[in-house]
């Protein structure tokens, strides 16, 4: 429960904050700590160097902008749960984000380093799938934008290079569709066994459209496509069967709390509830 | 005392026992600003880190330190080689065919279980010691790993202790009546194995010792977070080799034990040898992973249990055959555990014939030992659930199968077949205002009504017995006394010296509750110390739902001898018989009430001892080492009320109800507190809680990210009440209360569920259970066939069986 020796700096600048992160090859960037200090104590990570970026003004924010709601990276769960503006526009975020930890971990914990983390069983990587959100990137060389959808690369891993700092996520508006989050928490860990962020869209009892991300269940968090394209042009009866494929296609995993095969099973069984939930309750 | 209570002696001052006095320790607690050993800080203090094996059974070949001690500030590094002549860690059990491993402080030559200690590092700071520990290189030759008990009793096994040629530890048979006929006459037998999961204890403090030894005066004093201070200091006599009266033990704040430190560890050796060899004070805190690799565990049997049953519900006889994991090594009371188990299966039931036969094994894991409820909710989990399922066959209602077979008031001592005498009960009263209370046919009702609509109600009921007041000394290895000193110092503020060690469970306000009553003052004027072996005469301490039956007995007979001392005086200076003192509210009176002595005066009196009668030693202050003629036996009922999720296999407790009796109440507060967490923990097992070591002997659930400690809002509100039948065995009537919500929760939840499921055709579910478990149990007791099946589940076996194993593939989470 010790950490080994590293160093600690807190720049107020964003800039700053991406030359000390060039200057390292071991530096790691800092936000709530929620995932990164629990690794240093028990020395998984080692980091030489700590780039707090708490620090930094103008990194904390949620505002419109177009069709889009823009999050600073260092918002904090507690924060996104709360937001008035992504409940009106785009709740998927909020309700996704209420799912999170406790409340401390939600005040806490931001969702730049949330995305950052990667882990596998991580609420908001299904939310930002489905919501095909964008996540904005600097380093010393500029600024560039990924697709949520291309974010993710592996368990723990993801586009993020060693010296750039994610600063923003950009969310549609979903006017008009119903969302929902439906989480099945591992009791010690309050991650997701298995998490289903849903989006749907009605038109005239049928179903227009349903976007469906999916996490905990797999190394990495993914769209749910086969239940996606069951469902276009369907009525809310074909839920069930759409939901047999949630996990289709994709290598289950399994632990001491969940076996692939009753993971497998959880996913059906949420995916059909997450869609009964947004089906029911449009916002 | 309360209503029920025999009136104390002389006192016309009874006034506080009874009441909901808030603790007196938990402002300091709340606020944070008392003292833990882990906070306290001596001027040269180093700081010890233990290396531990990555192994769970492997041979050691090499150690090599030279990095570790070239580290700066880094002040010494030790290998079992060098600690050969500390210890070993002491086992207190005796018993005719026990293996005894000599059990060493860092091991030498193997290593048996994971986390076992192999090298000590003393630094100048926690950081360093910490990197030094990185830096010490073992050469491990793994051995073959014994860890399934049924494995390690076979042929086909290695062995954790080679000199034994068997992991056999010990055998033990209890048995009482006639059982082979018993089953012979039997209508009908059910039998069942079950298992209880091996959890991890938890004290929100993990343990810490700091030892100061002083060359110059020879003398060690070990700040340690324990249960049993002064056995402690006994121990760490013998195991550093200092007279007994060089050393001294205290106990700060100690953050909980629930039995965990009822123990004397190997940490406790090495901490004060390595103040000895480099004179300076050395503190070790255990970290957390640690704490699950290296304190002890609790419980981990595998029961196979059976009831011979008459048509008409009368139980004839029970059988047991009980598999104890001990671990690799004997801690303090390891074998005694299981011998707890064996005594409490006659439960609170008239059982004619019983047979106990009990083998402990030894597995490479870490010791089991005492959990809190320690061996009895072991067996009070195999009377409850062979109860649950025997009414389940016989086709009866579980609560009159039970009323059934439950002995009346009037029956009571109660003697059961084993050989325990039961104290005092009235089961019937207890089980009545529990299903009152529950709404017990409501809960019926709305069950038969639920599965209609696809839902599943299920109502458990335990009715328990537990065993307290551990014990008298002939059946408690180190002793079964406690020993309480009253002083009544100048001022009249008053000192109790008690040599019960609490740890959380409030002593410090009880006690001072029952002397205040006795002597007529204010329990504000009661100090209570305890923990530490300088200022407090020696005594056993708290564990076993001992600490207000023995313990705070020996207080109150101390407090009577010094009654007795001042009514003498009182009678001297105002001119009458002793026996006609009354001693009241600030006063001290004589017969007809109109000579009286305040009580500072006649303290004062005491102590000044200008007019004393003769033979009137001066001073006030007496000690009683009181030795209990028997144990105590509080009981209740439980009941929970579960929905469960046929489809995830979650439960939903939606009710639960506890009824208990634990005799007479000094504060009802404090015995509320008690319950709600023994339910807590005893829930914890019932639904959460699992220690898993896998086929390598690698702990899977060792951290709190895997082991499940559940969460306030897991659990639904208690309703609580109790009745009040005192126990004969003490002048105060009390019987103890730190285990029992504890030992009647775990078979109550799993009662619960199981009946939730029973008309799905499920029998029985090993704990914890778990959602994957719950869910298994459906779908596997409906391909069995029993009864058709659900919608949403038969769509789902199908699918299981066929199409969708094959589409995605298997993957282990790292
Ligand atoms: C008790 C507990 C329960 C939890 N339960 C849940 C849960 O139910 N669901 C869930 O999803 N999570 C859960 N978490 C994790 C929590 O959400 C963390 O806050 C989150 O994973 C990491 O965010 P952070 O701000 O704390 O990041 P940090 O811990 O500070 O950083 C995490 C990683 O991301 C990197 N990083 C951080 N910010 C950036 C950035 N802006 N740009 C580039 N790299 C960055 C860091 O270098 C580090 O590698 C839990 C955590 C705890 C302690």
């Amino acid at each position: 429960m010790i950490p080994a020796n590293f160093d600690y700096e807190s720049p107020r600048t964003l800039s700053e904050a991406l030359d000390l992160l060039a200057s390292r090859e071991d530096a790691k960037v800092l936000a709530g700590g929620h995932s990164l200090l629990p690794a240093m104590k028990l020395r998984l990570a080692q980091p030489s160097m700590l780039v707090d970026i708490g620090r930094i003004g103008g990194l904390a924010y949620i505002r419109e902008s177009g069709d889009q709601i823009l999050i600073g990276a260092m918002t904090t769960h507690g924060e996104v749960a709360a937001s008035k503006l992504l409940l009106r526009s785009s709740p998927l975020l909020a309700q996704t984000a209420t799912e999170i930890g406790d409340t401390q971990v939600r005040n806490r914990g931001t969702i730049g380093g949330s995305l950052a983390q990667a882990h596998p069983s991580a609420d908001y990587p299904a939310a930002v799938l489905a919501l095909d959100a964008e996540l904005v990137v600097h380093s010393r060389k500029g600024e560039r934008v990924i697709p949520a959808t291309k974010f993710f690369t592996g368990m723990f891993s993801t586009q993020l290079h060693n010296d750039e700092i994610l600063t923003e996520i950009r969310v549609p508006r979903t006017p008009g569709e119903g969302t929902a989050y439906k989480k099945f928490h591992h009791p010690a860990s309050g991650y997701a066994v298995v998490g289903i962020a849903v989006r749907l869209k009605m038109s005239g009892g049928k179903i227009d459209n349903a976007v469906v991300g999916i996490t905990g269940v797999s190394e990495i968090a993914y769209r749910a496509t086969k239940v996606e394209n069951a469902l276009r042009g369907k009525p809310t009866t074909a839920f069930a069967d759409a939901a047999t494929h949630a996990a289709d296609g994709v290598e289950v995993l399994g632990d001491y709390f969940a076996s692939t095969e009753y993971r497998q099973h959880l996913a059906e069984v949420m995916t059909r509830r997450a869609l009964a939930q947004a089906a029911g309750g449009k916002r | 005392m309360a209503k029920n209570g025999k009136a104390s002696s002389n006192s016309k001052a009874a006034h506080w026992v009874g009441k909901k006095l808030k603790r007196k320790e938990d402002p300091r607690l709340i606020q944070g600003i008392s003292h833990y050993t882990d906070d306290l800080k001596m001027a040269g203090m180093v700081y010890c880190v233990l290396v531990r094996s990555p192994h769970a059974h492997a041979e050691i070949k090499a150690i090599r330190t030279d990095a570790a001690r070239a580290l700066p500030g880094v002040v010494a590094v030790f290998t079992g080689e060098d600690t050969s002549a500390v210890g070993p860690v002491p086992c207190a059990m005796q018993m005719p065919d026990l293996k005894v491993p000599r059990h060493p402080v860092l091991g030498t030559g193997r290593v048996r279980y994971l986390g076992e200690p192999v090298a000590a590092i003393v630094a100048e700071d926690i950081y360093t010691a910490s990197d030094a520990a990185e830096l010490v290189e073992v050469d491990y030759e793994p051995l073959p790993v014994v860890t399934d008990m049924e494995k390690a009793l076979s042929s086909d096994t290695a062995y954790v202790h080679d000199q034994f040629k068997s992991n056999q530890a010990f055998t033990h048979t209890l048995k009482g009546g006639d059982i082979e006929t018993a089953f012979k006459k039997a209508d009908k037998v059910v039998s069942q194995r079950m298992i209880n999961q091996r959890l991890a204890p938890i004290a929100m403090e993990p343990r810490a010792v700091l030892a100061e030894y002083l060359p110059g005066e020879n003398r060690l004093t070990v700040w340690s977070s324990t249960q049993i201070p002064h056995l402690l200091k006994t121990q760490i006599s013998v195991m550093v080799g200092l007279p007994e009266t060089a050393v001294r033990v205290i106990t700060p704040e100690v953050g909980g034990g629930f039995g965990s430190k009822l123990n004397v560890y190997g940490e406790e050796g090495i901490v004060p040898w390595l103040s000895m060899k480099l004179s300076r004070p050395v503190k070790w805190n255990e970290g957390r992973r640690e704490n699950f690799l290296a304190t002890i565990h609790g419980r981990d049997t595998i029961n196979d249990v059976e009831l011979a049953l008459k048509k008409d519900g009368t139980i004839l006889g029970l059988r047991a055959r009980i598999l104890a994991d001990l671990g690799a090594y004997h801690q303090l009371l390891t074998p005694l555990i299981p011998q707890l188990t064996a005594l409490m299966h006659a439960g609170c039931y008239k059982i004619p014939a019983i047979r106990i036969d009990i083998v402990g094994v030894f597995t490479n894991k870490m010791s089991t030992d005492a959990y809190r409820g320690a061996g009895r909710p072991e067996a009070t989990y195999n009377v409850e659930r062979i109860m649950d399922i025997g009414a389940h066959e016989l086709g009866m209602d579980p609560v009159a199968f039970r009323q059934k077979n439950l002995p009346q008031p009037k029956e009571f001592p109660f003697t059961t077949i084993t050989g325990l005498t039961y104290d005092s009960a009235k089961y019937q009263e207890a089980l009545n205002k529990a299903l009152k209370l529950a709404g017990y046919d409501a809960l019926r009702k709305r069950q038969k009504a639920g599965l209609k609509n696809g839902k599943y109600y299920g109502v458990g009921v335990s009715t328990y017995v537990e065993i307290c007041a551990i014990g008298p000394s002939a059946a408690t290895p180190a002793g079964g006394w406690e020993s309480g000193t009253v002083r009544i110092e100048p001022t009249g503020k008053v000192t109790l010296l008690t040599g019960a060690s609490p740890h959380g469970q409030g002593e410090e306000t009880t006690f001072a509750q029952l002397i205040a009553d006795e002597l007529g003052i204010d329990p504000g004027d009661v100090n209570v110390i305890h923990g530490d072996t300088l200022a407090v005469p020696y005594g056993i301490g708290t564990f076993g739902s001992r600490g207000t039956a023995v313990g705070g007995t020996a207080a109150f007979m101390a407090t009577q001898k010094l009654k007795a001392k001042m009514s003498a005086l009182a009678a001297h200076l105002l001119g009458c018989k002793a026996a006609d003192i009354t001693i009241g509210r600030g006063r001290l009176s004589a017969k007809g009430g109109k000579k009286s002595i305040s009580f500072g005066e006649l303290v004062m009196a005491a102590y000044t001892a200008h007019s004393i009668p003769a033979g009137f030693e001066p001073g006030l202050e007496a000690t009683h080492f009181f030795e209990p003629p028997n144990f105590t036996f509080p009981f209740g009922t439980h009941i929970a009320s579960v929905e469960v999720d046929a489809e995830t296999g979650e439960v939903k407790i939606d009710k639960y109800v506890g009824v208990d009796d634990c005799g007479n109440v000094i504060n009802p507060l404090i015995v509320d507190g008690q319950i709600h967490g023994g339910i807590a923990q005893g829930m914890g097992q019932a639904m959460w809680e699992e220690l898993i070591y896998n086929e390598d002997g690698q702990l899977i659930t060792g951290s709190f990210m895997d082991y499940v400690i559940p969460k306030a809002h897991f659990f639904p509100e208690f309703t609580l009440d109790r009745t009040v039948t005192p126990s004969p065995v003490n002048p105060m009537g009390v019987k103890g209360v730190g285990e029992a919500g504890t030992i009647a929760s775990t078979p109550c939840m799993v009662n619960a569920v199981c009946d939730a499921l029973s008309s799905l055709g499920v029998r029985h579910i090993d704990m914890p259970l778990k959602p994957e478990r719950v869910w298994k149990a459906i779908t596997s007791a409906q391909s069995g066939g029993m009864e058709p099946l659900p919608p949403e589940l038969s769509s789902r076996a199908k699918r299981n069986s066929s199409e969708k194993a094959s589409k995605s593939s298997t993957r282990r989470r790292p």
